[in-house]
């Protein structure tokens, strides 16, 4: 494996210390993507996409071209973008919004277009306050420059865009929940079937909700070719994927990475990318695709960065983010911070999730306080079980959406691979660590 | 033998809302012109709480009582989907509400040594308002700027990574003023304004709305067969 170097697909203008604004980014071909698209019909626009095979970079990796095909035919429908941006050690949207905010609403209104809706949501999340200013200063932009709004560079397609901020709730990523949250409401993910909302989504509308990596791809596609796209990267995942890197590396930060082709020890050790562990220590794990995927030991460094690939190895790429953690680590304190940020979390729907979330945090906390007791891994496992029977990966489901299945992953991880430290811990009284 | 003074039947509060009465003028008019962005009015209630933060500092009684009635809902539901919201303060908050994130990735980067320093520093826990009604620290969930651990917000700005030293640092500037300029106080969201309303056919758009709730009425009227 390699790093290799692939066109920049969605970071091409990072370099530019005023990438946020229309002057640059129409200096560095911007809108040239939406100006072909609306040049074609809108059936060739979705099928150029079909033919990136491009992958929805929010997280669960659902082509973006077959969601798109679900749409239910109707009078009214929506497309909303979802740049509620919470997943713990996530932070790739947040650089798209703040950074290059009109290649989002290009890919936008691309979207716009193929899906021939006429008004579009862009839920950004509440605590992105400069990107909440450059995303509407770019769209205030936009609309001066016919990119946005009636009758779009003489095309006949109008579509309107309105930016919406979030309040601060992971949940609202869940796009049920993001959903709730637009139309005012508290943000409780909707009981399923319906499983996506293309059947029946914003006030009940059939609604295409997507991803802000997914549409910030569109502009590319559009004036490079879904075939271009499809070559890079390898099996179904294709193209260049942001990776967010986090934890104990020299450099953390985010990159642009073609898929499959690079793996996880070259994203954490490679000189250009992680730039390896500092201070001379190993690693201890690292987890793949935030927090709620299971937790990757030393030996799974050699697998690539491929959706399929750390599928079958028992985890997920999820939103794209690593994590990486030194041998200096405490697995009980980290495994329960993340149960923590569960408990927060939870919306309260489910009583698994909203009792159960509870628990394990107050029993992960008093072992890594050192008032643990020997039963009570036995007793966090069968937490663990009572909200997703089983623990196996992926998760069984008990509740209306995936944050409670999530939870028991960072737990069953650290006490598989760790065992001994929370052993440590109750039979010392505290941590080792410390 | 007199006749019983017939009770009076129980005044019935009007339904109709009431003229907004605690957001100024500007703000009501910038809360229709969000109104008019969504095709249902409920839509603009988070962006309306946000507003209304950035004229009190947060989001009180009497300004939940007009978004109710701007938005047709009852000042309960206000307070029911605000409160689910961590961004909305029903309590008064500092002008600066200082973020200090602990999770995974800034955890790892020393921000529960972090965050204790500014407990103690400030003189209060997280969740607290410093006496002076100042600065309110919060413990905070992932901010998404992990490559800056540990990471901290002030007023949802990003400050950078911060050690213990360079805390107190900011802590004074921020009383002193010297950061007034990037740093607005608390509230007040996102300063760009947009400069249009809906654009596409004005025709267009009231079709959709006419069909929006015709496919409405429709569902409601299966639902209360359903529950018949």
């Amino acid at each position: 494996m390699a790093v290799t170097d692939p066109p920049k697909i969605v970071t091409s203008r990072m370099g530019h210390d005023d990438s946020h604004t229309l002057e640059r980014y129409l200096a560095t071909g911007g809108y040239e993507g939406l100006r072909a698209a609306l040049g074609r019909t809108p059936e060739a626009v979705a099928a150029e996409v079909d033919a990136a095979s491009l992958l929805g970079r929010g997280g669960a990796g659902f082509p973006a071209g077959r969601k798109w095909s679900m749409l239910r035919k109707s009078p009214v429908t929506y497309l909303v973008v979802n740049g509620d941006e919470s997943e713990p050690a996530t932070f790739k949207d947040h650089l798209l919004v703040e950074r290059d905010p009109h290649q989002l609403i290009e890919g936008v209104v691309i979207a716009a277009y193929a899906l021939q809706v006429t008004r579009v949501f862009i839920f950004l999340r509440g605590e992105f306050a400069l990107g909440l200013e450059r995303v509407q200063a770019a769209l205030n932009d936009a609309y001066a420059h016919g990119a946005v709004g009636r009758d779009i560079f003489g095309s006949g397609f109008s579509v309107d865009v309105v930016v919406h901020p979030g309040a601060g709730a992971y949940i609202c990523g869940e796009e049920t929940a993001l959903l709730e949250s637009l139309e005012g409401k508290r943000g409780f993910p909707r009981i399923k079937p319906p499983y996506f909302p293309a059947a029946i989504g914003l006030y009940g509308a059939p609604t295409v909700v997507n991803n802000v990596e997914t549409m910030s791809n569109l502009p590319w596609i559009m004036t490079n070719g879904g075939a271009a796209f499809a070559a890079l990267g390898g099996g179904r995942s294709t193209g260049t994927r942001l990776f967010a890197l986090a934890g104990h590396v020299a450099n953390p930060g985010v990159f642009e990475l073609e898929m499959v082709k690079t793996t996880f020890d070259d994203l954490i050790n490679a000189p250009v990318l992680g730039g390896g562990i500092p201070h001379g220590r190993g690693l201890k794990a690292f987890i793949p695709g935030g927090v709620s995927a299971p937790w990757f030991g030393p030996e799974q460094l050699d697998l690539p960065l491929g959706q399929d690939e750390v599928a079958e190895a028992g985890s997920m790429l999820g939103s794209g983010s690593v994590v990486v953690m030194d041998d200096h680590t405490c697995a009980v304190r980290a495994a329960w911070r993340i149960t923590k940020f569960f408990s927060r979390e939870s919306c309260g729907q489910c009583t698994p999730c909203r009792e159960g979330s509870g628990w394990l945090e107050r029993i992960m906390e008093r072992i890594e306080r050192g008032e643990g007791r020997e039963e009570d891994l036995d007793l966090l496992m069968d937490a663990c079980d009572n909200i997703s029977p089983g623990v196996a990966w992926p998760p069984q489901q008990t509740t209306i959406c995936v944050l409670g299945p999530s939870i028991p992953s960072s737990i069953s991880s650290a006490i598989t691979m760790f065992r001994d430290e929370f052993l440590v811990h109750i039979k010392e009284g505290g941590c080792p660590y410390e | 033998m007199t006749e019983p003074t017939p009770v009076a039947a129980p005044r019935r509060a009007s339904l109709a809302p009431a003229a907004p009465a605690h957001l100024s003028a500007d703000m009501v008019a910038r809360a229709r012109d969000l109104i008019a962005l969504y095709p249902e009015p409920r839509s603009a209630l988070v962006p309306l709480c946000h507003l209304a933060q950035e004229q009190d500092g947060w989001l009180t009684p009497e300004a939940m009582v007009d978004i109710a009635g701007l938005v047709g809902v009852t000042p309960g539901e206000v307070l029911g989907t605000a409160s689910f919201y961590d961004m909305l303060h029903t309590e008064p908050v500092g002008r600066y509400v200082v973020a200090v994130c602990t999770n995974i990735a800034c955890l790892l980067g020393g921000a529960a040594e972090l965050l204790e320093h500014a407990e103690t520093s400030l003189g209060v826990g997280a969740g607290g308002t410093t006496t002076d009604g100042v600065i309110t620290l919060e413990e905070a969930e992932c901010l998404a700027d992990c490559d800056r651990a540990p990471c901290v917000q002030v007023n949802h700005r990003y400050v950078g990574a911060q050690t213990p030293g360079s805390f107190d640092q900011l802590v004074a500037d921020l009383r002193s003023g010297a950061r007034d300029a990037d740093i607005p106080s608390h509230g007040t969201l996102v300063r760009v304004r947009r400069t249009t309303g809906i654009e596409a056919d004005p025709a267009a758009v009231a079709e959709e709305r006419r069909v929006e709730a015709e496919a409405r009425a429709a569902r409601e009227a299966a639902a209360d067969g359903g529950a018949s």
